[in-house]
């Protein structure tokens, strides 16, 4: 199973138009997005650039958090996290690709409260994919999946964005 | 008596990863970039308001330092503060071993109160090998500096600092100045200059301050500080270190300030754009005057701050390292 940039785009015109009329619903007037690198940050800009290109985009590499790390050490290429906004008080729609077990978004609230305390958090990801380990869901959601444990979904970008299903070679 | 080191394979896991760091000589180039790239990401954390990550939450960090040190001791402290580590910092010269205890017997009472890590600094070349051949599987061993062999932290952040203004090794020209006989940083940052693949590192000193094998590390030797900086990229100044010298070696530090002594006009060969570096306690009037120390090619601060995050970066890989061991 694939996705094309073209499928990818339906579903992020879709999400985008959720995220819209929530934000409405919220009384939610000014907000910055934050990716969750790397396809995180790709989802992000797009829903971004659908929305409106002023918004304040940030990006978080939660390797420093990640609950495994003493069991799999430094991601390579861990990247600096950036947020060129004030975290405390604001609006924040977190953005991830895919949605699983719900650890990498436990870390990258984690580190979002390092920066400060955010007014409210929108939790919007591309795919969900089950598999839930922690009491997670997205706000919004392009596209809910029910993969076997062995698969997963790999988002290719920046861009144009597609998706595929790979298998997981046992460990 | 310590032996002389053994080698340095001790550093790394059966996969290649760090578990130790005492020394850059025999590490590949791959591991030393992750290093600087790790680095990287940790010089962000320090811009932050809240200056923490939780990624060595509840392990404990010894600071075991037999010689004095402020600038070192201090970065290793702070680095361990900001991954959340536990740090515990042995006066040596106020603890036990004054009182007879062995290095040993310190090193088990330490361990039996579940340390994950030492950073060592010891005057004896050697010392932190020892230690890491004996400590229990699971502790890391740092070296902060041993006798006149390594200081590889600083070596680290010292090309991190050239990374960061030169962005990158190839091409590049770096003169190291001063007393290189008794310097653990000059041979490590000579060891990753030539690793990193740096064009050319020289060394610029008096005979006197010179190790006879030096050319055998990769060096080209200079006497004369000004054509020893002609077109270079990178000025590293060493400190004179008075407190290991004989007085033989040099007639006065006057008359070392009058031959190699850094001030603006001695730096003209160096290229315009060239960095000035000093790993610091820096003696001014020695090896550097105020008006370059302070002056606009000089990166000697940055150097400190670039310190923290490197020592993060080699701190959380060699704790995984000794976790991914298990």
């Amino acid at each position: 199973m694939n996705w094309t940039s073209s499928d990818i785009d339906q579903r992020l015109d879709a999400m985008a138009a959720a995220l819209r009329q929530q934000l409405e619903q919220r009384g939610i007037q000014n907000f910055a997005m934050v990716g969750i690198h790397s396809g995180g940050v790709w989802v992000a800009e797009a829903l971004r650039q659908r929305l409106n290109d002023e918004i304040p985009l940030g990006s978080l590499d939660i390797s420093f958090y990640r609950d495994d790390f003493t069991h799999r050490g430094l991601h390579p290429n861990v990247k600096p996290s950036q947020l060129p906004f004030e975290v405390e008080g604001t609006h924040i729609v977190l953005v991830d690709d895919v949605l699983m077990t719900g650890r990498t978004i436990r870390a990258a609230m984690n580190e979002l409260f390092d920066f400060g305390r955010p007014a409210s958090i929108i939790l919007t990801t591309l795919f969900d994919i089950g598999h839930r380990q922690l009491p997670m869901c997205a706000d919004i959601c392009g596209q809910t999946l029910a993969l076997p444990p062995h698969q997963r979904v790999e988002l290719r970008g920046p861009a144009p964005l597609a998706a595929d299903i790979i298998e997981m070679t046992p460990a | 008596m310590i032996h002389s080191p053994p080698s340095a394979n001790i550093q790394l896991t059966a996969d290649g990863r760090l578990k130790h760091f005492l020394s850059i000589e025999g590490l590949p180039r791959s591991l030393l970039e992750e290093i600087l790239d790790g680095a990287a990401s940790f010089v962000e954390v320090g811009d932050r308001s809240i200056k923490k990550v939780p990624l060595l939450r509840g392990k404990t960090v010894v600071n075991l330092f037999f010689e004095p040190s402020t600038r070192t001791r201090s970065t290793f402290e702070l680095a361990a503060k900001r991954l959340s580590a536990d740090v515990l910092n042995i006066d040596i010269a106020k603890s036990a071993t004054s009182k007879g205890e062995t290095l040993m017997d310190m090193l088990w009472n330490l361990e039996a109160m579940a340390s994950d890590m030492f950073i060592v600094r010891h005057s004896d070349s050697g010392a932190p090998f020892f230690i890491a051949n004996h400590v229990t599987p699971q502790v890391a061993v740092i070296n902060a500096g041993d006798g006149r062999h390594a200081h590889p932290t600083q070596a680290m952040l010292d090309m991190y600092t050239i990374r960061h203004y030169k962005g990158g090794f190839e091409g590049l020209k770096v003169a190291i100045i001063g007393d290189v006989l008794h310097s653990r940083v000059a041979r490590s940052q000579i060891h990753a200059l030539n690793i990193l693949g740096a064009e050319e590192v020289r060394v610029i000193a008096p005979k006197t301050l010179l190790p006879k094998d030096i050319e055998s590390l990769g060096v080209s030797v200079y006497t004369d500080l000004a054509s020893g900086l002609r077109d270079v990229d990178v000025v590293i100044a060493l400190r004179l270190q008075k407190e290991r010298m004989d007085s033989a070696l040099l007639p006065s530090e006057g008359e070392f300030y009058r031959l190699y002594g850094l001030n603006n006009e001695r730096l003209r060969p160096a290229k315009p754009d060239a960095i000035v570096m000093h790993p610091g306690p820096i003696n001014r009037g020695v090896e550097i005057a105020s008006e370059v120390a302070d002056g606009p090619r000089s990166v000697i601060l940055h150097q400190v701050t670039f310190g923290i995050a490197v020592r993060m970066a080699v701190m959380s890989m060699s704790i995984s390292g000794q976790e991914s061991g298990l």
